[in-house]
């Protein structure tokens, strides 16, 4: 019988990063920013906040940390440096003009080389004997969970056993869901994507949606690679332990066709296949192994297949996406 | 009232603007009243739309100033210029097409999104000038028209009180351009001020109150419409005089060239396009195409072409001496190398035939790049061709080596024309040559056109101005929803029997 107990909860917490990563790609995606640096800012996200906690853990001692300081200066860190990589982004393509694609790839490979340069300073720093960094003091707390949790059986393992992170992942998709669809901040910023010199015409300032959706995304998808860290690995940091989560988030942002509340369920249901190997029994055969690895990608092939071949409009990417915009272009 | 006593609702004072080395406008003044429609005339690439979207905040003047009711402003944004009461319905829509009608028209304002609130107003703006706009529906499922009046409710929600409107005729059927002119003359009426850019002579005459028009940038000169004419307006257009006559000379020795029988075409969701059309094209005579945009015109060509899959039918193709070939099932290459040349222009100009972002050289390489044996591309002929096409139809352009995107529509629909004729075809296939153009331009393509039909070329010419195909054509095809509703000779043919054959099959009114 396959133990759904204790694969959902691990499928969950899978699939949180990947849901950070889709929802802030895909609010940077609706004001026709195609930012592929989505990737590099998750590990930019993720050393910024163990920066910030290896300082803070260091400098009073591991035994000694405030609970809400231990939080807290992780959390701005890592937003913090996952903002300035957003603004980065913003002022080569927006400001600039430069193209998307070759940003946000250089974007991701100096965000992977600045998570693995600081990341193997501090490990020197730690003078660990191991190549990893241990918070296990500041993680505890990112893990804490509810303390009922483990007296309510089977639904407390499935729907309470995560840490705060994993709730604030859902709760920001359900949000930024919300403001797409309902609020004129939405609507606008769904126009800029769709159409800059529509919006702009309308009186919509371009520029400034385009930053505010992209800096704001990337703080999101920072939050991704912070929750890996202080909740998925209690704590424990290693060079290019992240791996390609953040290209996977971007595959879920078509995966979703831009809807954030559809990012909840999807994100579960990718961070499942991305461990499904592990509960299917495939005995010593590593080939077979790396086959189920390859799910995700093959699932998403489909829906893009699928998805246009229905054609519909609305389950389109943005029109401009990808397109610097300047007023006076002629 | 006259004219005169009123104060002007816009007044714009040695406005220049420079877009690199070209002075888009060079010093210009304006003077917008209320309760008055403005036609502003001038070439392609006068700077008239340049001009106007000073007003409304897309460009912002290099020097110069405006004022607004006599107070003078600085516009740096649309928004700055909702705020002053101007309103733009641009040329190419501004809409999003995945947003509905209502999203559309509240975009960019402020305060809570309430969409039911905004639909009711929509209403109301509707049933106040005679407007039929469904909030709710998308723009994508929306027909041009629709859009257009989506796009003049949206000023009219803003509050707008000076509107204007970049050819707004452009893309609509003659029934439409009736409907809009009323609606303009009851905006007026209620004391707005109304701009309108056209290149349609009779419009000017029968909307406007003043033109006021431009040259190279510059003003000209403005005056009441009903103390001048076409003639005296096309002179100060063009800076010297023109005659405003279209040549019909007589077929030479016609001989059949494309003979088309039974052609039946489906769209790719099975939508009927063309249905048992049957007809002959001669040699040196043009075959006018006439039809309410969207009824098979395009399908039509396509097919002759050979960029069409056909369903039924056949087309073949006549040499001199007699000899018939069939074109359906040849690919559009060998097609083209038999002479049938097709210059399509689409909506937006660029869609099809040249290529944006390419130079002039360039764009006239894609019809002559496989000519030849040797590894590399010949570069000398193309350029020399490009040369010639923008010295012998005036084409305005700083080089040769300018990318097309950034020529004026008129001038890259010059250069399109200019490269297709130039291959020496024996069937000239053109839609839509003078959509968008002034109307010096027209001319010379409507020359160049009849200089094809002397030498012996079978044009096929899909027009949308049917003053124009009556005086050009020398048979015209009328086309109704995919049918041959018949075939007119152009002499002496009456606008009112073709425009009731276009809406009607087989035409005749019923009295």
């Amino acid at each position: 019988m396959f133990d759904f107990v204790s694969f959902i909860p691990r499928a969950v917490m899978q699939g949180i990063p990947l849901l950070f990563g889709s929802t802030g790609e895909t609010l940077t995606e609706k004001s026709g920013n195609l930012n592929l640096g989505i990737p590099g800012i998750m590990y930019v996200g993720a050393i910024s906040g163990v920066m910030g906690a290896f300082t803070y853990e260091q400098s009073v001692g591991a035994a000694n940390v405030n609970g809400f300081l231990a939080v807290a200066i992780p959390l701005f860190c890592c937003l913090l440096g996952s903002f300035l990589m957003g603004l980065l982004y913003c002022f080569l393509t927006v400001s600039l003009r430069a193209n998307q694609n070759v940003t946000g790839l250089a974007l991701t490979t100096f965000g992977v080389g600045f998570g693995n340069f600081f990341g193997g300073s501090l490990i020197k720093l730690s003078g660990s004997d191991v190549p990893a960094i241990v918070l296990s003091a500041t993680s505890s707390y990112f893990r804490r969970t509810l303390p009922i949790s483990g007296s309510t059986g089977w639904f407390g393992k499935v729907f309470l056993s995560y840490g705060f992170l994993a709730y604030l992942a859902v709760v920001i998709a359900l949000v930024a869901a919300y403001i797409l669809k309902r609020t004129r901040v939405g609507l606008h910023l769904r126009a800029v994507g769709e159409s800059p010199n529509t919006a702009d015409a309308a009186g919509i300032n371009v520029g400034r949606y385009k930053y505010a959706a992209t800096c704001i995304g990337s703080m999101i998808a920072g939050l991704g690679g912070l929750y890996y860290i202080m909740d998925y690995t209690s704590g424990i940091w290693s060079s290019d332990a992240f791996g390609d989560r953040g290209w996977l988030a971007i595959a879920l942002v078509i995966f979703t066709v831009w809807r954030p509340n559809v990012g909840v369920l999807a994100s579960f249901l990718f961070g499942g296949l991305y461990i499904l190997h592990m509960y299917i029994p495939s005995g010593m055969n590593l080939a077979v192994k790396e086959l189920y690895k390859m799910l995700p990608y093959v699932v998403t092939i489909i829906v893009l297949v699928i998805s246009s071949m229905r054609n519909k409009r609305e389950n389109q990417p943005p029109a401009s996406l990808g397109l610097p915009y300047f007023r006076e272009e002629r | 009232m006259s004219l005169d006593n009123k104060t002007a609702a816009v007044k714009m004072r040695n406005i220049t603007k420079r877009f690199g080395p070209v002075l888009a406008n060079d010093r210009v003044w304006l003077d917008i009243y209320r309760g008055e429609i403005l036609a502003l005339l001038g070439e392609n690439g006068s700077g008239k739309t340049t001009l106007m979207n000073m007003l409304s905040g897309i460009y912002f003047p290099d020097e110069g100033s405006i004022s607004i009711d006599g107070r003078d402003v600085v516009i740096r944004s649309p928004k700055d210029a909702f705020d002053l009461g101007i309103g733009m319905i641009h040329q190419h829509f501004k809409l999003v097409d995945v947003l509905t009608a209502a999203e559309n028209i509240v975009l960019g304002l402020e305060g809570k999104l309430d969409l039911k609130a905004a639909s009711a107003k929509i209403r109301e703006i509707c049933d106040a000038y005679g407007f039929e706009v469904d909030p709710n529906q998308k723009i994508y499922d929306m027909s041009v028209s629709q859009k257009q009046t989506v796009e003049i409710v949206k000023v009219l929600y803003r509050g707008a009180d000076i509107l204007i409107l970049d050819e707004p005729t452009a893309v609509l059927t003659p029934q439409e351009t009736d409907r809009l002119f009323a609606v303009l003359r009851n905006m007026r009426d209620a004391g707005k001020a109304i701009v309108i850019i056209t290149h349609k002579m009779h419009e000017v005459e029968a909307l406007s109150d003043r033109v006021a028009i431009l040259r190279h940038g510059q003003f000209i000169g403005d005056m009441p419409t009903k103390k001048t004419n076409a003639q005296e307006m096309t002179n100060m257009m063009v800076g010297h005089a023109v005659t405003l006559n279209i040549d019909r000379p007589d077929p030479v020795n016609p001989k059949p060239r494309i003979e088309v029988r039974g052609l039946t075409v489906r769209s790719i969701d099975g939508i009927l396009k063309l249905d048992d059309v049957s007809f002959t094209a001669n040699s040196g005579e043009i075959l006018g195409i006439a039809g309410i945009s969207g009824c098979g015109q395009k399908e039509l060509l396509e097919s002759i072409a050979g960029l069409q899959p056909v369903e039924a039918g056949s087309i073949s193709y006549i040499e001199d001496d007699g000899r018939r070939e069939e074109l359906i099932g040849k690919d559009p290459l060998s097609i083209a190398e038999m002479g049938v040349s097709l210059s399509f222009v689409p909506e937006d100009r660029l869609g099809m035939g040249l290529v944006a972002n390419m130079d002039l050289a360039d764009n006239m390489m894609l019809r002559s790049f496989r000519k030849g044996h040797s590894l590399f591309t010949d570069r000398r002929t193309p350029k020399e061709l490009a040369q010639a096409v923008v010295q012998n139809l005036e084409v305005s352009t700083p080089g040769i080596s300018t990318p097309v995107r950034r020529l004026s529509g008129g001038n890259v629909q010059k250069v399109l024309v200019g490269r297709e004729i130039s291959s020496a075809p024996t069937v000239l296939l053109t839609a839509y040559a003078v959509r968008g153009l002034d109307i010096n331009s027209s001319y010379t393509i409507y020359d160049l056109i009849n200089r094809q039909k002397r030498n012996g070329v079978a044009v096929i010419y899909v027009g949308e101005d049917l003053d124009v195909l009556l005086e050009l054509a020398d048979r015209i095809l009328v086309l109704c929803g995919g049918k041959v509703s018949g075939i007119v000779p152009g002499r002496g043919a009456s606008k009112r029997d073709v425009g009731m054959m276009m809406t009607k099959l087989g035409g005749r009114a019923d009295e």
